[in-house]
């Protein structure tokens, strides 16, 4: 099991949770379940070629990952940050 | 843009940078609702005409990635589409993505269900369960790219480029009309199977070959709903018109006043009288400033298909104002006389309601404004 933290833009598709249960074995794995959830969210940070979309990155602890095949362990924190950018 | 029998009974549907509003008249006064999804990027959002009560709007942020909603109650509730168009998955990693869906068209009265959507980069997706799931129109999108129809992100506009003016022939759902930015203009006679270029006639000047089969920027095509084998075209290099079964455009806009020029985004109808159409001209000159020739903005109208035109500003400010009206925020109503609509990227959306003679103000303070379209209270 793992915790996810659910960046604010994403959060509509979470009830407004900030951060809710995930598990995977890859953080790959971690989304596509949370999308088992929460149906949407995966095509939000993803796009249809497996590709992180350019303004989200993903943590794995206090780590950036920037592959989807980055390996979560359970217990580990998943962290979806959407990046600081727009105007 | 169906029909209404009370000026009172239009809507005006506005599409922002920053999410949607939904603009009412009651007893001559304006009101705005929403906003509908604060923060989204809309791109398009468009009654159907089929049941009024429905609406789809295309929607997207800067962070994340594109989608659509749906409402079945005018927009009173929104629930977020399960399957928006997406490119097949291509395993080698050079598969396209789409970035946002730009453009929205319902398919005519015969198909309900059916709409088409025009994504950046371009290509055309079809659903035929109102919106909920939706597929590639892979005869087109296929062959675009293997016959270079499109180039690549070099092709513009700077926030990528687009499949918009997609046209479905009221007569004939088999028929279709899409123009690309840049790309031109292409015809399917056979529910989108196979098209063919439709740019004979057009300029291209700032292409190698000035008379290309394609590659062309049209920014704008519109068809008569009355007589569908009209059709007006609003291009980077000038104003044309066509009458199929004819296939050359005819420039139309060299009888603009030659300080005006007729360089624009959007082209308008009326949607009873297929010789007036009215376009908004912006500055096209050197690099381009794309708003209104010597800040001082005015519609102009032909009631002759483009022989002849006339400037139509009253109302309209005078001086210093430099609105920029992109190729979505202009629309008329069907109401008699017909109502004209535009909003600017400064976030104002002025209305006439003779037919371009006069103009008002309804709204200030909005957001940049990507698209005005006009519907009936169901």
């Amino acid at each position: 099991m793992n915790r996810v933290l659910i960046a604010s833009p994403l959060r509509s598709y979470t009830g407004g949770a900030a951060e809710v249960e995930g598990y995977g074995a890859t953080v790959g794995d971690v989304v596509r379940n949370l999308d088992l959830e929460y149906p949407g969210i995966r095509f939000r940070m993803i796009d249809e070629q497996d590709r992180i979309r350019p303004h989200i990155k993903f943590a794995v602890g206090t780590t950036f990952v920037w592959s989807l095949d980055s390996p979560v362990a359970d217990g580990d924190d998943v962290h979806i940050v959407a990046a600081l950018s727009g105007g | 843009m169906p029909e209404s029998s009370s000026r009172d009974d239009v809507v005006v549907f506005v599409s922002t940078r920053k999410g949607a509003f939904i603009l009412s008249r009651s007893g001559g006064s304006w009101s705005i609702g929403g906003p509908h999804h604060l923060g989204q990027i809309i791109h398009h959002l468009v009654q159907d005409p089929r049941n009024r009560l429905n609406l789809l709007m295309a929607a997207s942020t800067g962070h994340l990635g594109p989608t659509m909603f749906r409402s079945a109650d005018m927009g009173a509730t929104w629930t977020e589409v399960s399957r928006p168009p997406a490119f097949p998955k291509v395993e080698d990693g050079t598969g396209r993505s789409v970035d946002h869906t730009f453009w929205l068209t319902p398919s005519n009265a015969s198909e309900p269900g059916t709409w088409y959507g025009g994504t950046s980069p371009q290509a055309l997706f079809r659903t035929e369960d109102g919106g909920e799931t939706w597929s590639e129109v892979g005869g087109f999108n296929a062959t675009a790219i293997e016959k270079g129809w499109i180039m690549g992100p070099g092709d513009g506009t700077p926030d990528g480029p687009k499949l918009h003016s997609i046209l479905v022939d009221p007569r004939d759902a088999s028929h279709l009309y899409v123009s690309m930015s840049s790309g031109g203009t292409f015809e399917s006679t056979d529910r989108g199977a196979t098209w063919a270029p439709l740019n004979k006639g057009v300029l291209a000047l700032f292409n190698p070959d000035p008379d290309p089969e394609f590659g062309h920027d049209p920014h704008c095509v519109v068809q008569h709903p009355l007589n569908p084998d009209r059709l007006y075209q609003q291009n980077h290099c000038g104003i044309y018109r066509i009458d199929r079964p004819e296939n050359r455009w005819a420039r139309i806009g060299e009888s603009m006043p030659a300080e005006i020029g007729d360089i624009g985004f959007p082209i308008v109808m009326h949607p009873r009288d297929p010789d007036t159409v009215w376009v908004f001209p912006m500055d096209g000159t050197e690099v381009w400033p794309r708003v209104s020739i010597g800040g001082r903005p005015a519609v102009y109208r032909s009631t002759n298909a483009g022989a002849t035109w006339e400037r139509q500003d009253t109302g309209l400010p005078s001086e210093q104002a430099w609105f920029t009206v992109k190729r979505q925020a202009m629309a008329s109503d069907s109401f008699d006389p017909v109502g004209l609509y535009f909003g600017t990227t400064s976030g104002e959306v002025w209305t006439s309601e003779d037919e371009g003679a006069t103009w008002n103000q309804i709204a200030a303070h909005l957001p940049h404004i990507y698209a005005v379209e006009t519907g009936v209270k169901p």
